[in-house]
């Protein structure tokens, strides 16, 4: 549904630490750039001084121990200043360096609250308000409204994953046994695409997510629209595909609210029509690659968790017209 | 210890009796079992480098195989199964089998040779300690043949590495290749710091000790300090997996973070393991090519001493994103950071040496000026990653990778290979060729770089590691390709150096004594060494003994020619205190090797090996002590 109000292009989203849309990754690339110049400064002085060391005029002697005492004091002194000048830049940029942390780990208290569990090997996205009513889930796609900072609760389902979405801010894992926490605020509208980056296992390579960032309003609407129930099937056929959803056990890991699909296992599909991709990432989310994906999910993501179920091609036809009625 | 009156001394025999009579004593005995007895030395040190050499190229094979599935988006080269073990085995292979070793290789066989003794302390152990090492890591690599190779990472993290996340094999296979490595490489450590300190040639006091021997006496502390840490965990989670104790489980009050803590503990100085001997070999190379000390012998010690230190109170900065608190991960910024300090005084020191001295461009320094331009790039990028805010987005990407192969190949490889052409006369007795030897270099810098520098920008970019694949709209794709076609040039260089080697290794030309005309003890006896090293011991009376006395070396006399005997000083001034008596050749070892594999390899299958297990070591034990009358025994 929204992803129309993009164009299609921009579904392929940003993932740069040099391309930052958030005031965190904003921070955290000024806090880089200063290092870099620092860096290249001294890099430089490096190479230029080891350059004019070997080109310049050297000494008569051959003699390796005819030493010159001058030059060798003059030495022990410049090197034990350039040590000092080294502490004090390494000093400096620790300063820098606390600075911009502050900065990108400062926290507000009005932040809006998300919680994401990380699974091998896909993102659950849980939007948890006081009251049920306004609390659903969701897979693989974070929508946010711009200019507001966000709070995400990370935790893991199985192993240590990391959450990472550079256009955004930097990374945080998400650790068995432990709760870590995480600010961001997108400055502007877009598609953010992000990653997992700790190695999770086999299928860590198809681990992705998109955060999309909403004018407020429309983020509003999208709220509303997904705390609803899914809609039943308007035809025949789409009623044939939710028996079938059930009946050939998809509905035994896979919850769409409102049915009595209520798995717990698998991404929750209550809207799975209305995301922009699917298998986190993966693949687009378009009828094809949702017929590919499940008639063979482990072509696509060898190991993933969601087997081959035997279906007709009736039955598998059914079922995708279920799902794309699941806006 | 009671003067035998009738003794054979080193004092009544002339030059060419002495040698024969002395080599009679220290050789190898011939044949295969000859081989497998042998407590020499040099010939554990070759052993020791050829392997570590051999699983360099293996190591390296599975580089090129990673670099051939990434120079394309979604490529189908290798399965996710297969690049998993694939980069696990490369990270472990270059980590465990080769970097370790390797500079513990030279170190066997060059730091007996550079404080002027016969061999080195506990030639058994040292024996033990190859045999260990060569069976772990043909454990590792005959397991990965059967499909069985690790697949969880060389960091093999917790939870994913437990039981229930990997109910395989293969991280069993990993942990316990990590037992062989610690135990050969804490041998190694024990006997290079008893050799440094009670083995020196007589006059060789602390502040002439050669700066190499400083480098790797250091290192061995470290081996020392670290390894325990790494034992304790990967023990722990053998534990783990095979008895169900729950060290790291956080349903029974584990934690996977103690798991991250205890392996960085080890695993940051073990990069400073890795990276201090390769400035050994850079000060030993840098003084004989720039005709000149290097400026500044006690900076660059106290430096290394420093480093030593400082390594082991940087870990956390590899868990910055694991949810810290911020101070704590702010202070660990402000420690990673002053590294910088030692290293970079190595470096002005290094500079200073350059400035003033008459470089000979010869390939082994070629090699370390081409270090000095890769590992300073190396350690920026690392004050970089040291910063929390910085690090939050580029740990886990390819930033991070180009980072660690900038400071572990620009640091540590470049030296060794610069090294490799050093010393190959010392212990072949051929020359490398010096053509070869410059392309070798040329392909080497700029392979490097053009593979390994794109990396930074893939990082920054957003690509993470350990991605067997990455989708085809990333824009990754042409930095990738990039990388990949350096990574093959680099590649080519390693060829070239392997063409050189068995080139040289028979047609070079014959090198001599003292080819480089260089400075410490090595050089003074002939290329390569006989079984004794030097027939009388010399005495050290400078920091550069053969440039301060270029005719003949002052030696002393008095020990024993009928019999292994080597001369212990002391500490800090290496005055002479006793002649020792030194072990003979033995089978022991490497039956102890046998018995020790057999059980390691026995208790990832089931816990009952640690009881069957133990008493073929027991009495391989009690057959390596057994005594024998003779007085090699006795004292």
């Amino acid at each position: 549904m929204l992803c129309t109000t993009w164009p299609l292009a921009a579904c392929a989203g940003r993932q740069s630490a040099l391309d930052p849309q958030g005031l965190q990754s904003d921070q955290i690339r000024s806090t880089l750039f200063i290092f870099l110049a620092v860096s290249a400064i001294v890099w430089i002085a490096v190479v230029l001084v080891l350059a004019v060391g070997m080109l310049r005029r050297k000494r008569a002697t051959d003699r390796p121990l005819d030493l010159h005492q001058v030059f060798e004091q003059r030495a022990d002194r410049l090197i034990l200043g350039l040590g000092i000048a080294t502490t004090v830049i390494v000093l400096g940029l620790s300063f820098v360096s606390y600075a911009g942390q502050r900065t990108v780990f400062a926290k507000d208290e009005h932040a809006l609250t998300l919680k994401i569990i990380g699974h091998q090997w896909w993102w659950e996205v849980r939007y948890e308000a006081d009251s049920p009513h306004q609390s659903f889930v969701t897979a693989n796609e974070i929508r946010i409204p711009t200019g507001q900072p966000i709070k995400v609760e990370l935790e893991s389902a199985d192993v240590i994953h990391s959450f990472w979405v550079p256009s955004l801010t930097g990374k945080m894992d998400l650790i068995t046994g432990q709760k870590n926490e995480l600010q961001f605020t997108a400055k502007n509208a877009g598609v953010y695409r992000g990653q997992c980056a700790e190695f999770c296992g086999l299928q860590h390579a198809h681990m992705a997510f998109d955060v999309i960032a909403l004018p407020p309003d429309e983020f509003g609407r999208w709220r509303d629209w997904q705390n609803q129930s899914a809609q039943s099937p308007a035809d025949q056929l789409g009623r044939q595909g939710e028996a079938l959803f059930r009946a050939r056990g998809c509905a035994l890991c896979h919850n769409i609210s409102g049915t009595l699909a209520g798995g717990q296992l698998g991404p929750d599909l209550t809207h799975v029509g209305s995301r922009t991709s699917i298998a986190a990432g993966t693949l687009p989310n378009t009828p094809a690659t949702r017929g590919a994906w499940i008639s063979d999910p482990q072509h696509i993501k060898p190991g993933n968790l969601m087997p081959k179920m035997p279906l007709q091609s009736d039955e598998l036809i059914a079922i995708l017209h279920y799902l794309e009625q699941l806006k | 210890m009671a003067a035998d009156p009738n003794e054979l001394r080193d004092d009544v025999l002339s030059g060419f009796q002495l040698s024969q009579q002395l080599e009679r004593i220290w050789r190898t005995p011939s044949g295969l079992l000859g081989a497998l007895m042998s407590v020499d030395h040099k010939v554990i040190g070759r052993r020791y480098i050829v392997t570590a050499f051999v699983f360099l190229l293996l190591g390296g094979v599975l580089a090129m195989l990673m670099r051939i599935q990434l120079a394309g988006p979604e490529q189908t080269f290798l399965s996710a199964d297969k690049y998993n073990q694939i980069f696990t085995m490369h990270g472990s292979t270059m980590m465990f089998l080769f970097a370790v070793p390797v500079m513990e290789a030279f170190a066997v066989y060059l730091v007996p040779l550079m404080v002027g003794t016969r061999n080195i302390a506990f030639p058994r152990l040292n024996a033990f300690s190859y045999w260990m090492f060569l069976f772990g890591g043909c454990f590792l690599w005959i397991s990965f043949a059967l499909n069985v190779g690790p697949d969880v990472g060389w960091f093999a993290y917790v939870p994913l590495s437990s039981l229930q996340f990997t109910p395989t094999k293969r991280p069993d296979v990993w942990a316990q290749m990590i037992t062989f490595t610690e135990v050969a490489a804490l041998a190694v450590s024990v006997e290079i710091v008893v050799t440094v300190f009670k083995l020196r040639a007589p006059g060789m006091t602390l502040d002439r000790i050669p700066l190499f021997v400083w480098a790797m006496l250091v290192t061995s502390f470290l081996v020392m300090f670290a390894m325990p840490s790494i034992m304790v965990a990967s023990t722990s989670l053998i534990l783990d997996r095979l008895v169900n104790t729950r060290f790291y489980d956080p349903s029974s009050g584990g934690h996977p973070l103690l798991w991250q803590h205890l392996f960085w503990f080890f695993g940051h100085p073990e990069v400073y393991i890795i990276f201090i001997p390769g400035t050994g070999m850079v000060s030993a190379i840098l003084a004989t090519f720039a005709r000149r000390p290097v400026i500044g012998y006690p900076v660059v010690i106290l430096s290394l001493i420093a480093t030593g230190f400082l390594s082991f109170g940087l870990w956390v900065h590899h868990m910055f994103v694991t949810g810290l608190p911020q101070l704590g991960a702010g202070l660990f910024t402000a420690s990673s950071m002053l590294i910088a300090v030692p290293s970079g005084l190595q470096i002005f020191c290094w500079l200073a040496t350059l400035w003033d001295g008459r470089p000979v461009y010869r390939t082994p320094l070629l090699f370390v000026l081409g270090f000095i331009v890769i590992f300073v790039l190396g350690g920026l990028s690392g004050v970089m990653v040291a910063s929390v805010p910085i690090d939050t987005q580029v740990h886990d990407t390819y930033f991070v990778v180009a980072h660690f192969h900038y400071v572990l190949i620009g640091g540590a490889v470049f030296p060794l290979i610069g090294a490799v052409y050093y010393w190959f006369p010392k212990i072949t007795g051929r020359m490398l060729g010096e053509r070869l030897g410059r392309w070798n270099f040329w392909l080497a810098f700029i392979g490097f770089n053009v593979a390994f520098f794109p990396m930074h920008i893939l990082g920054l970019i957003g690509m993470p590691r350990r991605v067997y694949t990455y989708p085809a709209g990333m824009d990754w794709a042409h930095l990738n390709l990039l990388a990949s076609g350096g990574s093959f040039i680099f590649a080519l260089s390693f060829a070239l150096l392997l063409i050189n080697v068995f080139y040289s290794a028979r047609k070079g030309a014959l090198a001599g004594d003292n080819p480089w005309n260089a400075s410490t003890l090595e050089w003074a006896t002939s290329s390569p060494p006989p079984p004794q090293n030097f027939d009388r011991i010399p005495v050290v009376k400078h920091r550069d003994p053969l440039w301060a006395d270029s005719e003949s070396l002052p030696v002393v006399a008095g020990l024993s020619a009928e019999r292994r005997e080597v001369l212990l000083t002391s500490l800090a001034e290496a005055e002479p205190q006793t002649r020792e008596a030194s072990p003979k050749p033995s089978i022991w070892p490497l039956l102890a090797a046998i018995a020790t594999t057999i059980f390691f390899i026995g208790s990832i299958f089931t816990p009952w090996a640690v009881l069957w297990g133990t008493p073929p070591m027991a009495i391989a034990l009690i057959g390596w002590f057994w005594p024998t009358g003779s007085k090699e025994d006795e004292e």
